[in-house]
């Protein structure tokens, strides 16, 4: 009796804990989107706040702006990544490319963003290597950063996104076979590339179809990456939600709550409309597979995605080098490479100041780890013991917030944690981050879980070890790795949430992530070098540890070592 | 529309009531210190500089030795952020224990504040320090653009409206915003200026307004009604439809604040920068900001001046905190650390024939930097207008210039 109560309890608490404060965001945006919130004298449903969001100059441009930066990202990210496997997968560049990817996830968006921008800007580290040869003493009038087309933005989109991709494909080709259905497509005449896309991609796609959902709808609502390298005259919808949120005069909330709806649906509109051409990509690709070409064009194909592979990764570290180099500088002036003297002032004057703000943003990923870590653990355990295998259901749920626009729920949860007054604490900050960390570790957790060899419970128990026993002394030492992994991949999402920490915290919690983006607004490259450093040694130390801690307890477990 | 809102808002703060606990009462001031012990004062103050966030952490250490009062400083990107949570607290009931203890404001912001009822106060003119300033000479310490303080902030700095070039590039820079006008229209693509609402773009337009408008004398008042608002901003707009197309980016993007500016300068983007800070030019070139060769001006008509304050929310949670901070930022040794171009270089708010004289002496050994202009060069200096020009200003700025793509 007490066992039936207890395993539906674990995946009953974990989906209040994930879905608990999205309903209750998204509650709190609809109301006042359409004119029901009585704590500011309105008690009667209207449409004025659409009116009014409608009859906004901006609006048509923002809206433009969310779809087609977020479709744009989303196809160039996906098609790189399709072309680098099909064109390289089980080749040796290839494993130095999944090397030299895999830590670059951890980056945080805000610190990619800012490296992207220091490369790029006119003035930037590129325009400076070209200068002598271009013979300019001042940078070209050109518009590259927050051109109003949204083209830098997608950049920064794309730089993050390729890896995400690339680390979500690659877990879900162990289970499609890809080396045989290389090998029998090679035979069969077919090209490298024309062979992986007609035989493993259809086998692929279905199983990364969620992870590309949640980049099409992230990009499509960006907010700090969007207000470091996306445009201002207007912004894209998301970032000008928070500007209303943000105003003094409060009835532009009503319209901020529209303008959230408005995305919301926008996303969920761009989600139909993907799979929409899905339905019509499979028809095409039918027929093209039916048709049975070999394949075209293969090498200039492989060249260019291995290319445009190499171009993300560079453009990441090489803009993490800028801003260390920038970090480190006196004087630096267009259109000197380098600058003219290193210094360690910034430090010295910035590191005393960062320490709160640091510690701060190591309780809270911390926390929110730890209780994401101790929930999927039981989930998990709850299938291992009783057999619960989640339905397909039960995954859309645990993607939902990395589908949903944060800024549709995160200000409708503001708005009503300030009329709850509870508001401003460490505490919200931490339940709010579990939301979005819990997925992660949910997904990089569940399929090693799954993949354990049952039977060393068995012969544990045989032993006499009770089911707890079990856990403890066989089954969690042995998964150390993958748990580590997982709690790594949690603090690095924990790391780089913005709007979550800078809504829901009130100002008052600060973390590394919410003084990057606000220094950001100072525009100085040295200050910005340093918490963009800080913040990606942040998000980037845990995974360290979980390669250095199994190799360290497991010195003597040669086995176990590598998970 | 704008009308309908105010009174909406207005309506609204009517609606709460007012508060009625035991508040500290800064006349007597050793009870205020009693309580301000072991208090934590968040302060809620733009956060975008370097240079002042070092100037608040320093006045933090301060207090803290002095008085026992922990100063946390809430960094924003933009006052307005402040303002929307006191009313969020007022409109949800919170009337004690709010997340505010004290927010450098001016203007629209103190307006709109004011007006609707979320300041503590009055407390300002109790405060000890108060009696080493001169309101009489000092208009701007008791209007806040044209707006009575009524003693309901405390004024702590003094801004005034600063151009700057690099004399190695630009050797006579325009005097007014007509030959600002030509000089762009010369060289392309090598001015700008922070997007309104930022306040230092928005401060562009209102200096921009008060040189070309043909009716200086009504910007004093609120805007009567839309034909005197028509009438008086017209030039303001022929100007900028002239002036965008030569702007840096031709007008397509603006930087988002002042600060930006000097990063741009410092890039080699653009030639001509400006700041509210008189002396920010010299704090950039000795942070190896800008090179030694960028001088600072001010427009022969004059420029615009205004107070930077502090003001403490009516829900406040350590008010008593808070005035002891205000206070302190009006000492002498505040005052003359702030006025210090090695570490701010803001003007200060006291009077200095009040000072004692070592005080003084402290003051006037003070060296200004290379790019600081001496009191005399510094010239006019022009009253901000009504906030109800600003507001108007901000908002059809963005619907002509700041949604068009």
């Amino acid at each position: 009796m007490a066992q039936t109560r207890l395993n539906w309890l674990a995946p009953a608490v974990t989906i209040a804990v994930l879905t608990g404060p999205i309903l209750a965001g998204i509650a709190g945006t609809v109301l006042p989107a359409f004119g029901y919130l009585p704590a500011l004298g309105r008690a009667e449903f209207q449409a004025q706040a659409f009116s009014d969001l409608f009859q906004w100059p901006g609006f048509g441009a923002a809206v433009w702006l969310s779809l087609f930066t977020g479709v744009f990202a989303t196809v160039l990210s996906l098609g790189c990544v399709v072309l680098i496997f099909a064109g390289w997968h089980g080749t040796r560049p290839f494993q130095i490319i999944e090397r030299g990817l895999s830590p670059i996830l951890a980056v945080p968006h805000a610190a990619a963003a800012f490296g992207l921008a220091f490369l790029i800007a006119p003035s930037g580290w590129v325009a400076r290597a070209i200068a002598p040869i271009a013979g300019w003493d001042r940078p070209p009038d050109v518009l590259i950063l927050q051109d109003p087309w949204g083209f830098s933005l997608v950049a920064g989109l794309v730089v993050k996104e390729v890896p995400f991709l690339l680390l979500m494909t690659l877990a879900a080709l162990g289970q499609a076979q890809p080396a045989q259905s290389r090998q029998i497509a090679r035979a069969l005449g077919y090209g490298r590339i024309s062979g992986w896309m007609k035989t493993v991609f259809p086998r692929v796609y279905p199983q990364i179809r969620l992870p590309i959902y949640a980049v099409l709808a992230f990009s499509m609502s960006v907010v700090d990456v969007a207000m470091i390298l996306g445009p201002t005259t207007p912004p894209p919808l998301s970032v000008q939600v928070l500007k209303w949120m943000n105003d003094p005069d409060l009835t532009l909330r009503f319209r901020a709550a529209a303008a959230a709806l408005v995305q919301l649906a926008l996303v969920v509109g761009a989600l139909t409309a993907w799979w929409t051409a899905e339905r019509v990509v499979t028809w095409f690709g039918l027929r093209w597979i039916e048709k049975g070409g070999r394949g075209r064009c293969e090498t200039e194909l492989r060249a260019m995605a291995m290319v445009a592979v190499i171009l993300t990764a560079a453009t990441t570290v090489l803009g993490l080098a800028g801003l260390a180099v920038w970090s480190f500088a006196g004087l630096w002036r267009f259109p000197e490479v380098m600058p003219d003297v290193l210094t360690l002032r910034s430090w010295l004057r910035h590191g005393p100041v960062l320490w709160q703000p640091l510690v701060d943003t190591l309780v809270i990923a911390a926390s929110a780890v730890a209780i994401g870590l101790g929930l999927t653990v039981w989930c998990q355990e709850a299938e291992q013991r009783h057999g619960l295998v989640p339905s397909n259901r039960a995954l859309w749920l645990i993607y939902l917030p990395l589908i949903l626009p944060q800024i549709a729920f995160l200000t409708g949860l503001q708005t009503l944690a300030v009329l709850s007054g509870i508001d401003g604490g460490r505490g919200a900050v931490i339940a709010v981050h579990i939301v979005f960390v819990l997925p992660y570790i949910m997904l990089s957790l569940s399929d090693p879980y799954r993949a354990w060899d049952k039977r060393y419970g068995t012969i544990a128990c045989a032993l006499g070890a009770g089911q707890n026993r079990v856990m403890w002394r066989v089954r969690l030492p042995m998964l150390l790795r993958p748990v580590l992994t997982a709690a790594a991949v949690g603090f690095a999402v924990s790391v780089g949430q913005y709007l979550p920490t800078q809504l829901i915290g009130a100002g008052r919690v600060q973390t590394i992530t919410t003084e990057a983006v606000s220094l950001a607004s100072g525009g100085d490259r040295r200050i910005v070098g340093i918490y963009a450093l800080i913040q990606t040694m942040a998000a980037f130390l845990p995974f360290a540890a979980a390669l250095i801690i199994p190799a360290v307890v497991y010195r003597n477990r040669k086995e176990l070592r590598h998970g | 529309m704008q009308l309908s809102r105010r009174h909406f808002t207005f309506a609204l703060a009517a609606c709460a009531a007012m508060p009625a606990w035991a508040q500290p009462n800064p006349a007597d001031w050793d009870a205020v210190l009693k309580e301000a012990k072991g208090q934590t004062v968040y302060w809620n103050a733009w956060g975008g500089s370097d240079i002042v966030n070092g100037f608040l952490a320093w006045a933090g250490t301060r207090v803290s030795e002095e008085y026992g009062v922990t100063l946390n400083h809430v960094k924003l990107s933009d006052t307005a952020e402040a303002v929307s949570r006191v009313l969020a607290e007022k409109s949800a009931g919170k009337t004690e224990g709010g997340a505010i203890d004290l927010i450098w404001i001016n203007g629209e912001n103190f307006a709109s504040m004011k007006e609707q009822g979320l300041l503590f106060g009055p407390w300002a003119e109790a405060l000890p320090n108060w009696s080493l300033v001169d309101p009489v000479a000092n208009t701007a310490l008791t209007a806040d653009f044209t707006v009575p303080t009524d003693g309901m902030e405390a004024p702590w700095g003094m801004a005034k409206l600063v151009f700057f070039h690099d004399s190695a590039q630009v050797e006579n820079p325009p005097k007014s915003m007509v030959e600002l006008g030509e000089w762009a229209a010369a060289n392309p693509g090598r001015f700008t200026y922070p997007q309104p609402p930022d306040f230092h773009g928005s401060t562009f337009l209102k200096q921009a307004l008060i040189e070309l408008t043909a009716f200086p004398t009504l910007l004093d008042q609120p805007i009567a009604d839309d034909e005197t608002y028509t009438k008086v901003t017209e030039p303001l707009w022929t100007f900028l439809d002239a002036l965008t197309p030569n702007l840096w980016r031709k007008g397509q993007a603006y930087p988002q604040n002042g600060s930006r500016l000097i990063q741009l300068m410092a890039d080699s983007e653009i030639d001509i920068g400006f700041n509210f800070n008189p002396n920010e030019a010299s704090n950039a070139i000795s942070n190896a900001l800008l090179p030694d060769t960028v001088r600072s001006y001010v427009h022969d008509s004059g420029t615009i001046g205004n107070a930077s304050f502090v003001a403490i929310p009516f829900n406040a949670n350590a008010q008593a905190g808070a005035m002891v901070l205000a206070n302190f930022l009006m000492s002498p040794e505040a005052q003359a650390r702030m006025h210090d171009p090695a570490v701010w270089g803001l003007g200060t708010v006291l009077a200095l024939e009040k000072l004692p004289d070592a005080e003084r002496a402290a003051f006037e050994s003070i060296e200004l930097g290379v790019a600081t202009l001496t009191p005399e060069e510094l010239g006019a200096t022009l009253p901000e207008p009504h906030p109800s020009w600003m507001v108007r200003l901000e908002q059809d700025w963005t619907s002509r210039f700041g949604t068009a793509q």
